[in-house]
């Protein structure tokens, strides 16, 4: 930072709003445990979501087992496989990726990345935290509770998730919809938070159109999580009334064992409408962070400004506004119109347009930049080619004709595994390995982080590649045990051994990865204030890792965009977005 | 909650108007809404979300509604008083509108006074505003009492289809669960504007912040929402 007085810089307006008086914690509790503090409630969301999400890494190698060897693991019945399933899902996209990304990024990286002390409420920062850790321990229980968790599949589809013969009828499924219920209320307390920080919260000098591509990905990201909610909450209501009172807002007249049941005049369809309002934007909601990291990882390890960073932006906003006239792609098996069909299948196809956008700009910055093979670099690299592999899946299932036959089979697995599963998880992995100097002063190692991220990469596709293929075959998704099917040929099972196996690897792998985590802590090499040397802000806060108020006496005042990466003429190659232009730096040194 | 959001009275340049005053204040620095503060701003972002709740709920309604096959209970009898002997269509229904978009109005006072800093007043107007929303959930109370009566369950009821009875009492539920609260916060909020504590600015408890009259303001946004969408079930529940 260079160092001058702020009053002699005139171009910058002057502070709007006063300063604020942050919650000084008065004990150790209030400091660590219920903190105020976003850097430590991010902290808590992230290790929450690690956690319920390992128990979903192990749910998926119980499935694999299956899979790959059915009828060895007497263990693995068909009704547990169900709640594999389900449970994996459910955790995966929900508990870990969107609390995750919003909840544990966007706590820690808004305020520092737009200048502010902290967020704007942060009490209810800090009980969105504790209702979203309430809605991980409902969800938890039900692995306890009489009849496990649901095995209705993540998309909790009626009336077969509240009829008997699906697992966890009796408290599974009415604990699910519960702690969804209550992970939507903790979400909005977070939410409305990052929304009005970045809204009205940022430091002198810091436009919107200034702000780092990671702002705006999460962002945008949770502008749409509080509109896509809502669905998902009536939703969840009205089937937990549908199962406690027997209302039939879903549930059509049925019949089962021969009796009449109760139900009758509901509308399975209008739950699935509900449902996906949610559902599609929630791809996007996970998706969206992801695209903001990763501008930020590439141009920061490739040494180049971001190409095009106001389409960036608009890109951002264009998908997210797209994404909420998409939502019927996900029922073209569900018996519609076919001209809704049609309009679906359009829109899908339109939101390929800014998503290429974007892949483009990704590939423009790299074009003639400095690379730098770090290991945050590695996975961001890994991530366009996921990216790109499982969007072009997306266009095949975006199609109504194409998406019939492959319904339901290993494709849509294999598609949105690589489209939001795996693309997200690296860039979540390789953000994780940028931003770790920040959070404890500390590099993670380097070696152990390239293995992990060879075997991850690799390992991601040997899994996932195939599945294709199976999905192709014809091989249905759901199925606990596929036995002898006369369109499945038999090296069809010898690939599904050898997935499991993969799986297996992969996921063993990771270990390596919490291993490097806590003995980076201790252990790993002394990283300095700003290891990657980057331009945005909390690479230049005063202490590493950033203090209580994040900026000490005042806050940084911005003069330039996120993206002076080797900028012709200057000292280094990289301008802190604080540093003062020349002129103005010469000006200030008159009296 | 309650947040300072002083304009710095150096300001230099007047507001523009149009959509170039928007254009201008959302490519500057700082804020996007001008002299808008942090709490207002979450309020209305907040209520936005909420709106997206509550027409979920009254698009899955309409939706039952217009696909059911059995008869939907005619409103007009179902919710019809018997007094001196004459059924009253919608009688009780009229007055609980009443009751509630007269609350409005003692709140919109009850703001002005409070930026006025007139503490007794903008108490007393509070706690009348609270007094018809309680008035509103006790008249729903006896409503919901009476149907029940009158064998109507969220499961079935005498007359026709069974969404009726789950509907109503789903949408008027969350609805009277919002007014609850919202009387809550009134009671909450006049009690510390009585007590003066925002004409010395005390600092709340969990929050440390400062308090401002604002916040009566903000607690209004919430309850005008609440009345307009009452509206909103009044006219798709009762007048269909």
């Amino acid at each position: 930072m260079v160092d001058v007085p702020y009053d002699a810089v005139t171009d910058v307006p002057p502070a709007e709003v006063a300063e604020v008086d942050l919650y000084h914690p008065r004990s150790w509790w209030t400091k660590y445990v219920f903190s105020q503090d976003a850097k430590v409630i991010a902290i808590q969301y992230s290790l929450t979501a690690t956690a319920i999400g390992l128990v979903a890494l192990v749910l998926s190698w119980l499935m694999r087992l299956q899979l790959g060897f059915p009828g060895t693991f007497s263990f693995i019945d068909a009704s547990q496989y169900l709640q594999f399933i389900t449970m994996h899902g459910m955790i995966m996209v929900i508990y870990l990726l969107t609390a995750l990304f919003l909840g544990g990024f966007g706590n820690y990286l808004i305020p520092l990345m737009v200048g502010a002390r902290d967020m704007v409420f942060p009490y209810v920062n800090m009980l969105s935290y504790w209702v979203y850790l309430l809605a991980v321990l409902v969800l938890a229980s039900t692995f306890f509770v009489p009849g496990g968790p649901t095995g209705a599949g993540w998309t909790l589809y009626p009336p077969q998730a509240i009829l008997s013969g699906t697992p966890g009828q009796d408290w599974g499924i009415i604990l699910m919809l519960s702690s969804l219920i209550l992970f939507i209320i903790g979400f909005t307390m977070g939410g409305l938070n990052y929304v009005v920080t970045v809204l009205q919260a940022r430091t002198r000098g810091m436009t919107l159109m200034r702000l780092p591509l990671t702002v705006w990905g999460i962002f945008t990201a949770t502008i749409m999580a509080l509109l896509a909610f809502p669905a998902l909450f009536v939703a969840c209501v009205m089937m937990l009334f549908d199962r406690v009172l027997a209302t039939s807002f879903f549930m059509p007249a049925l019949v089962q064992m021969g009796e009449q049941m109760k139900y009758g005049g509901g509308s399975p369809l209008l739950f699935q409408h509900l449902f996906w309002f949610f559902g599609h934007p929630e791809v996007y909601i996970v998706a969206l962070p992801a695209f903001g990291i990763v501008s930020d990882l590439i141009s920061t390890h490739a040494r180049k400004n971001i190409f095009g960073y106001r389409m960036m932006v608009w890109a951002i906003v264009a998908i997210g506004a797209l994404s909420f006239i998409v939502w019927a792609h996900h029922m073209y098996v569900s018996g519609m119109h076919p001209q809704f069909g049609f309009f679906f299948a359009t829109t899908t196809l339109i939101i390929a347009i800014p998503t290429a956008i974007k892949v483009y700009n990704w590939v423009l910055t790299l074009w003639r930049g400095d690379i730098h093979l770090t290991v945050p670099m590695l996975f961001a690299l890994g991530f366009i080619i996921t990216f790109v592999n499982g969007g072009l899946t997306g266009l095949f299932l975006g199609n109504v004709v194409v998406d019939v036959p492959l319904s339901d089979t290993m494709f849509v697995v294999a598609h949105f595994h690589m489209v939001m599963g795996v693309a997200p998880i690296l860039v979540v992995l390789g953000a994780i390995y940028h931003w770790y100097p920040k959070l404890t002063g500390r590099m993670l190692d380097d070696v152990l982080g390239k293995f992990h991220f060879w075997v991850t990469f690799l390992g991601a596709y040997l899994i996932f590649f195939p599945m294709h293929y199976l999905g192709l075959l014809g091989f249905p998704r759901r199925y606990h045990d596929i036995g002898e099917a006369a369109f499945i040929p038999s090296s069809a099972h010898t690939l599904n051994a050898f997935i499991t196996v993969v799986a297996l690897i992969v996921g063993f792998a990771q270990m390596v990865f919490l291993f490097n985590l806590v003995w980076s802590l201790f252990k790993g090499k002394p990283s300095g204030g700003n290891p990657w040397r980057a331009t945005t802000l909390e690479w230049q806060t005063p202490e590493t890792p950033p203090g209580h108020g994040n900026w000490g006496k005042e806050l940084p005042v911005v003069y330039r965009w996120a993206y002076d990466y080797s900028v012709p003429g200057a000292e280094q190659d990289f301008i802190p977005q604080n540093q003062p232009p020349a002129r103005r730096a010469a000006q200030g040194a008159l009296p | 909650m309650a947040e300072t959001a002083l304009t710095n009275p150096a300001q230099p340049s007047a507001p523009i108007a149009g959509w170039r005053g928007i254009a201008a204040d959302w490519s500057s620095d700082q804020r996007a809404f001008k002299n808008v503060s942090w709490g207002k701003a979450m309020m209305w972002i907040f209520l936005l979300s909420d709106t997206f709740i509550f027409s979920c709920f009254l698009l899955s309604y309409m939706t039952a509604r217009m696909s059911t096959t059995v008869p939907w209970p005619n409103p007009s009898e179902v919710f019809a008083l018997t007094i001196g002997g004459t059924q009253v269509p919608l009688i009780l229904i009229a007055i609980m509108t009443f009751v509630l978009i007269s609350s409005s109005g003692t709140m919109a006072m009850a703001v002005n006074f409070g930026y006025r800093r007139d503490r007794v007043k903008t108490a007393a107007l509070m706690l009348i505003t609270a007094a018809f929303g309680a008035t509103f959930v006790g008249m729903q109370a006896f409503e919901w009492t009476k149907l029940i009566m009158e064998g109507v369950r969220p499961w079935g009821n005498p007359w026709g289809a069974a969404q009726f009875g789950s509907s109503f009492f789903m949408i008027t539920g969350f609805h009277g669960t919002h007014v609850t609260i919202g009387v809550i916060f009134l009671i909450a909020i006049a009690r510390r504007v009585w007590r003066g504590d925002f004409d010395i600015e005390r600092r709340g408890f969990f929050t440390s912040r400062r308090g401002h009259y604002e916040i009566v303001e903000i607690t209004g946004l919430y309850w005008h929402f609440v009345d307009l969408v009452w509206v909103f079930i009044f006219a798709f529940f009762y007048l269909w």
